[in-house]
């Protein structure tokens, strides 16, 4: 089932929260929502072209040399990125620093050209790319949406909790430990729930 | 001798590659379940990230910055933009496939000299490729802000990173050890009481943030 393609990764099998990928960029660009929200799009860019062209391919890649192959295709379209975030939003490029460059070793992106597109069409594959982009992307926003109002008291910059003073640790590093933690149990949680009725 | 000891105490405690830096989690929650396979990946680690901080900077010095206005040049423009867009491109590309072979290189030397840590690392160790702590000193290696590294300031950075991550892993897998035994709430076992933990030595390593 085509839609099915789609939908797969934004909730069942959830890159973060399911499979437990993609980890580092989560918890490193969460601190507000401009680059988790940057970080996402990138990335979702990267998986959606590197799952097309993989799958454009896959007949014409020798078994033994796959991996190179699709590290060297994953690394273009990073690079296509970087140079992008670069020019258009030096700003957010600069603050999300060299985690835009390491989307290339990005387990999600790796494992979806292995899992998926080196077995399935281009259409589905792409299919596959976005559901995931936009599971991660999710993923992040929450994490992010969490972090920036407990942690700083705003909303993509804006404070919009007046009188409110903001816990500033879960904005920095040991916050981002917690928060996905916690959010990890409650997902947890709400799964035993849902199978227990 | 304060650079030294300023990369030294800096990657090993206060911005610690896992619990300050956000890198290589991915090793750190799969294999911190017991002690001695958590030595193993941070001492694999350790020795992949030297010699990757080492060969890196060689590349970046000697090839990527060296060639890059030729490169520039010869595609026809002399513009500073081209030529750190040419050294971004070829940096990431570059990076990755020599970190790639260095893997497996150290893959085979293990499987040979040392058997039975090759089998306790199991299927981690070809995860290095894509262990962005590895990529990660590299690229830190090499940028120029603040201020440019020496050669062997980078492969100290290196090694003092890996060293960093083996110490972190420790901890973990000392309290995970523990964590066996507890009664942990249902829905928190494994992962997500992982996570709590290291955002709780997180908070106690942010004590060393006014040493450097």
């Amino acid at each position: 089932m085509p839609l099915d393609d789609l939908t797969k990764g934004i909730v069942r099998s959830n890159p973060v929260f399911v499979l437990l990928l993609g980890i580092c960029p989560t918890l490193a660009t969460s601190g507000s929502l401009q680059t988790a929200l940057a970080m996402g799009l990138a990335a979702t860019f990267v998986l959606v072209s590197s799952n097309i062209v993989v799958s454009t391919i896959r007949g014409a890649i020798p078994k033994g040399v796959r991996i190179p192959c699709y590290i060297v295709i994953i690394a273009t379209f990073v690079t296509m990125a970087d140079l992008f975030l670069q020019g258009y939003a030096p700003g957010v490029s600069e603050e999300i620093g060299i985690f835009i460059p390491l989307i290339v070793v990005n387990c999600i992106i790796l494992g979806r050209a292995e899992a998926f597109a080196s077995k399935n069409g281009v259409g589905a594959s792409a299919l596959d790319g976005i559901g995931m982009g936009l599971g991660f992307t999710g993923a992040l926003l929450l994490v992010s949406f969490i972090r920036e109002l407990v942690g700083k008291g705003t909303l993509w910059g804006h404070p919009v909790l007046p009188g409110y003073n903001p816990i500033a640790v879960i904005a920095s590093a040991p916050g981002a430990f917690l928060v996905l933690g916690f959010l990890l149990g409650l997902f947890n949680w709400l799964g035993a729930l849902r199978k227990a009725q | 001798m304060e650079r030294l000891f300023a990369i030294i105490v800096g990657n090993i405690l206060v911005t610690n590659f896992v619990l300050a830096r956000f890198l290589g989690l991915c090793p750190f929650i799969g294999v911190s379940k017991k002690t001695s396979s958590a030595f193993g990946m941070g001492m694999a680690v350790t020795f992949v990230m030297t010699i990757a901080s080492f060969v890196s900077y060689l590349l970046y010095a000697y090839v990527l910055k060296a060639n890059a206005p030729m490169l520039v040049a010869l595609l026809g423009g002399e513009s500073e933009t081209a030529r750190r867009g040419l050294e971004t491109a070829l940096r990431t590309v570059s990076y990755i496939l020599v970190i790639a072979s260095l893997v497996q290189f150290v893959e085979m030397f293990l499987r040979k000299a040392a058997p039975a840590l090759y089998r306790a690392l199991g299927i981690y160790l070809p995860l290095i490729t894509t262990n962005c702590a590895v990529m990660g000193v590299a690229l830190l290696n090499t940028t120029d802000a603040p201020t440019p590294l020496a050669l062997g300031e980078a492969v100290l950075q290196g090694f003092c990173a890996g060293v960093g991550f083996t110490l972190a892993m420790l901890l973990m897998s000392g309290i995970r050890e523990r964590l066996e035994l507890m009664a942990v709430p249902k829905p928190l076992q494994g992962v997500p009481i992982a996570f709590v933990c290291t955002g709780l030595i997180a908070l106690a390593f942010l004590g060393f943030a006014g040493m450097v």
